[in-house]
């Protein structure tokens, strides 16, 4: 490898990922291989063939995750830890919610949601302190909140998950099949790639807008809570009954999770704009992410979002051929999401091919996620259709 | 994706290629993209392939010609949307043809021949010396280069070498394939479409079929053939029959889809939740194909289809396939307790001759499980079963029909306990049910004793006459006239019940006079029912005479509330479902879809294409080295596509790292 002279490659350019993993990264490694070689000894007899792919595929994602973005470590273990405590202190006994203690305040799934939702809340409240005050404290404060609320949400549906096979072994689901349970799965990864962004980009000023549409979600899952009892765990209608659903509905909902960040970042687009117009002196004004930064993102995220959106589409129409008979039958869920799709790949060209940039696309990307609104939840409501199980 | 062929327009071009330009163009392929979904929103707004009795009634005749000739009852097979997506299959292929040879080109060009002048001008761009020799320059950063994963190409002139540099022209690739995979997709669904059929429906070579008639009656030119390439049909087959076709169902009819093999169904099943909410559907069928003698026996479910011969086979709904009943007839007015057997089978009819002509009970549905929502106080049951029942219509000698719903078994209701039977004459209509209370034996008998003593005259005078006699401190006359007022009353009670009552004092009764006197004739009337009721208790051997139960007095008013209900009930009778022997049909849908394949294939290079796009980025580098008084000048600059900033990023490591070494 050596040139001439002392003219050596040894220690610059990139390096090949093996040489490129620290000590830490190899525990990491150890740890998730450990994890799947044990759930796959002790639990493989109860999986068929597909889960054992999502497993696996789940494995090396973890993997991967925690070797490209430390975060990831920190998060997944904390997960892990209280997840697995909590299936702990139920012991195989669902009233255990009510007797243990960690379970009653913190470790059910509706206490951890309810945390989540309140962690999410007060870290609105902190980002939007960083925004006006410019404390870097108060701003540290909100990530931090955020990442507490993403470890309780996460723990919420892993330990949800745990109580439906408690409630009778043929209830028990994974926790996205209506609803009430996509809406934290929404909230919680719309957070991680908020989070994902802020780290790459090493700034909190977007924080405030993104964390709002999270909090108008949690308002919305509290009214549902409370009004409608919708968190009560139901079995799964035999259209549901799918290993499918465990990853058309995350791949969909890390779709909507990027459509609305890029719709908020639209919005903050449109409010820098005008304030660098009207006052352009002012603190606040300069505090405000920077036009550049937004835009940048804003296309990222639907780029990501899009690509995301389109695998879902796919395992959508895979699945449909397997439940309703026929990949495509222009069922108004299908039309819409079609729609979304022909929305974002429009605003994607116009970008990509066409370097459009600025308060057009700002104000489109708005108006994408009501479009994606609509494919989500207006289609439920105002539409019939097959794919009728989030209705309100 | 007109990337880098928007050129102006030279003049004096022909018209062909200013077509083709125009249809491979980026504004046509956007305002394609728009007018797709816009059309595709009419479909999910206005509901697609419904009756056009439906449409006539919501949008009046008028209107409904209008959008019918618009296909818009049908606007994602209609001409205009077909085209608007054939329009967009020919503008992307345009695209695509005559982008492809420049972005093959340049995924193979370095440009390698660039001159100085332009690398210095790059955005990116960087110039500093080394004490190296250009060779040893050159070599350093080829090496460099290639170990980061460029590839790399020199050129030399007489005062400088270039090393031109790239990677990720597979990006290029993410452009050809997420094009091509749209045309792939669209040809693939065109196969699977009905637009074939649509043509031979136009061109009369088919007609759909719009009689009830049973299948051997469809004419040939309802029928296709089982070489027929792509279908969508549907049927559904009752338990222990086979069938050999299936039903396409097409705007106001259907046609009839021969298949290739027949399928048998030994078995349908629906298991329950704990709560009652069903869990799965399961169909055991056999396939028998007359080609092969081969004979299948498999079980499919919903997510669980069969794929036989390019045909798959789902799940797809359930209902009654000739569940035959047995029922107990029970007269409503009449004073013999006569109970007629009857038999009858879901999905026919049964003739009876009655004094006013014969009417027909229709059996359409029959019921197992009968699942509603708990009540507040069930704890622990979201849900429960109120057992069998069976649906049937009561069709007159006149043709006017009502429907019934009876259960089998008595449903509770506020703590008692009624056989329940709705009735209705509208299909629209809510049932409204009339409430039978149970005895002790959880039997309707003594409701239908209690019915019959009423209607038993020569009784009813024995009772009424006992009743008044036994009342000491009544005048003989006034015993008469009460005597008289209770078989006065029980007739009109019986003839029409409270209301009957209600009329005769509007009628006959001045209108001062009129509450007083219902107020006195519903005592009067009370308590002949319930002399009447105790003569039916009597019979049972229970003791009158002694403080009655509180479930006999809560049993008298409910009874008294049915007889009164009996005379808006439409029947002078009542069906009890007394055994069954249950019967189901599966539904299955049945498709063949060639394009199937093509369309995943295309799916496939659709999501690849994509991550090619947005995450690899394809980035060029230039280096000009020069000597210069002994040592050696190098010019470094770049390009990217997208995402400037990490490449700027990159482009400030790359130099900086290189500067580092070659400067020491």
């Amino acid at each position: 490898m050596t040139a001439t002279n002392n003219l050596t490659l040894d220690n610059i350019g990139p390096k090949p990922l093996l040489q490129r993993l620290d000590m830490l990264d190899w525990i990491w490694a150890i740890m998730v291989l450990t994890a799947t070689i044990y759930a796959n000894l002790y639990y493989g007899d109860h999986m068929d063939g597909y889960e054992m792919v999502i497993l696996n595929g789940t494995a090396i994602t973890f993997l991967l995750l925690g070797w490209s973005w430390y975060a990831m470590r920190t998060l997944i273990i904390a997960i892990g830890v209280l997840s697995l405590g909590g299936i702990y202190f139920y012991a195989g006994n669902l009233a255990s919610a009510e007797q243990n203690f960690f379970l009653k305040y913190m470790l059910s799934s509706q206490s951890a949601i309810m945390w989540m939702s309140a962690l999410f809340v007060m870290a609105t409240f902190a980002y939007i302190g960083n925004l006006v005050s410019g404390s870097d404290f108060t701003g540290k404060v909100g990530t931090g909140l955020t990442w507490s609320a993403v470890v309780m949400g996460f723990t919420g549906m892993l330990v949800r998950w745990r109580e439906s096979y408690l409630i009778s072994p043929d209830v028990g689901h994974i926790p996205v099949s209506n609803l009430y349970e996509v809406f934290i799965l929404f909230c919680l990864i719309t957070a991680v790639l908020y989070l994902h962004y802020e780290y790459r980009h090493q700034t909190r000023s977007m924080g405030s807008f993104v964390l709002i549409i999270i909090s108008a979600a949690v308002a919305f899952l509290l009214w549902y809570t409370f009004s409608r009892g919708a968190h009560e765990i139901q079995p799964l209608v035999p259209a549901l009954k799918s290993y499918w659903m465990k990853i058309h509905v995350p791949a969909n909902f890390i779709g909507y999770g990027c459509f609305s960040i890029a719709a908020m970042l639209g919005t903050a687009f449109l409010i820098r704009n005008f304030a660098d117009k009207k006052y352009p002196q002012a603190a606040l004004t300069r505090r405000l992410p920077t036009l550049e930064l937004l835009d940048d993102v804003m296309y990222k995220s639907i780029a990501l979002g899009f690509a995301f959106f389109t695998i879902a589409t796919i395992l959508g129409a895979l699945w449909a051929a397997e439940a309703w008979g026929g990949y495509w039958s222009w069922d108004p869920k299908e039309t819409w999401a079609l729609i979304v799709w022909l929305n974002y790949a429009a605003w994607l060209h116009l970008r990509m091919t066409k370097g459009w940039q600025g308060t057009v696309m700002a104000w489109w990307s708005i108006i994408g996620l009501f479009v994606t609104l609509f494919a989500f939840l207006g289609v439920n409501m105002f539409l019939s259709g097959l794919h009728s199980y989030g209705e309100l | 994706m007109a990337t880098g062929a928007n050129q102006l327009t030279p003049s004096g071009q022909k018209a062909t290629s200013v077509i083709l330009r125009f249809l491979g163009s980026m504004n046509l392929a956007i305002m394609l993209l728009v007018a797709i979904a816009i059309a595709s929103v009419i479909g999910t707004v206005l509901r697609q392939n419904e009756p056009y009795q439906n449409y006539i009634i919501k949008f009046g005749p008028y209107w409904h010609e209008i959008y019918k000739s618009l296909g818009l009852y049908d606007v994602y097979s209609s001409v205009w949307f077909v085209c608007i997506l054939a329009f967009l299959v020919v503008s992307t292929s345009i695209c695509v043809i005559r982008n492809a040879p420049a972005i093959i080109q340049s995924m193979q060009r370095f440009r390698e021949d660039i001159h100085e002048r332009a690398v210095g001008n790059m955005p990116d761009n960087h110039a500093w010396h080394t004490t190296y020799s250009i060779d040893e320059t050159k070599q350093f950063i080829t090496g460099y280069l290639n170990k980061s994963g460029y590839r790399t190409k020199f050129r030399e002139t007489d005062q400088y070498q270039t090393i031109a540099a790239m990677k990720g022209s597979s990006n290029r690739i993410g452009y050809l394939l997420t094009h091509i995979a749209i045309v792939v997709i669209c040809v693939g669904g065109l196969l699977d479409g009905n637009i074939p059929l649509k043509i031979k429906i136009a061109r009369g070579d088919l007609q759909i079929e719009t009689r009830e008639i049973t299948v051997s009656e469809i004419p040939q030119e309802s029928r296709l053939s089982s070489d027929n390439p792509t279908f969508r049909a549907s049927v559904s087959i009752p338990e222990s029959a086979r069938v050999n076709y299936a039903f396409i169902n097409i705007a106001e009819g259907y046609l009839l889809q021969t298949l290739p093999f027949s399928i048998e169904v030994i078995d349908f099943r629906i298991e329950h939740y704990m709560d009652g909410q069903p869990k799965s559907f399961e169909s055991d069928l056999v396939i028998h194909d007359p080609e092969t003698n081969e004979v299948l026996e498999t079980t499919i479910a919903v997510n669980h289809p069969l794929i036989y011969k390019g045909h798959a086979i789902y799940q797809a709904s359930f209902g009654d396939g000739g569940t035959r009943l047995k029922m107990h007839m029970r007269a409503l007015h009449d004073k013999e307790l006569t109970t007629l057997d009857i038999n009858g089978t879901i999905g026919s009819y049964t003739e009876l001759a009655t004094p006013q002509g014969s009417i027909r009970l229709e059996f359409s549905d029959f019921r197992k499980f009968n699942i509603f929502p708990a009540k507040e106080n069930e704890a622990n049951r979201k849900f429960v079963d109120y057992g069998p029942s069976i649906t049937f219509k009561v069709r007159q000698a006149d043709g006017t029909a009502r429907e019934y719903i009876n259960y089998m078994y008595p449903v509770p209701l506020e703590d008692n306990m009624f056989f329940l039977s709705g009735v209705r004459s509208e299909v629209a209509e809510e049932f409204r049910y009339l409430y039978i209370p149970v005895d002790a034996d959880n039997s309707p008998d003594r409701f239908f004793r209690f019915q019959a003593r009423l209607h038993d005259t020569d009784r009813i005078n024995e009772i009424a006459d006992l009743a008044t006699s036994s009342a000491l401190d009544m005048e003989d006359n006034i015993k008469m006239d009460v005597t008289q007022a209770m078989l006065m009353l029980l007739k009109l009670f019986n003839t029409g019940g409270f209301d009957a009552i209600a009329g005769y004092v509007f009628q006959n009764v001045p209108e001062q006079n009129q509450m007083s006197y219902m107020q006195t004739y519903l005592k009067v009337l009370n308590t002949a029912l319930r002399e009447v009721y105790l003569d039916v208790l009597r019979e049972d051997g229970i003791d009158t005479e002694a403080e009655l139960d509180e479930g006999y007095i809560v049993f008298f008013d409910n009874a008294v509330n049915a007889m009164n209900a009996v005379h808006y009930y439409g029947t002078p009778f009542y069906l009890q479902l007394s055994e069954f022997e249950e019967k189901q049909a599966t539904g299955l849908q049945i498709t063949k879809a060639p394009g199937q394949n093509i369309v995943y294939f295309g799916f496939a290079m659709l999501t690849a294409g994509i991550f090619l796009l947005f995450y690899v980025s394809h980035q060029r580098l230039w280096f000009i080295l020069r000597p210069h008084n002994n040592k050696t000048g190098i010019v470094m600059a770049g390009l990217r596509t997208r995402h400037r900033h990490e490449f700027a990023r990159e482009f400030r490591k790359i130099s900086g790292e290189l500067q580092n070494v070659l400067e020491s």
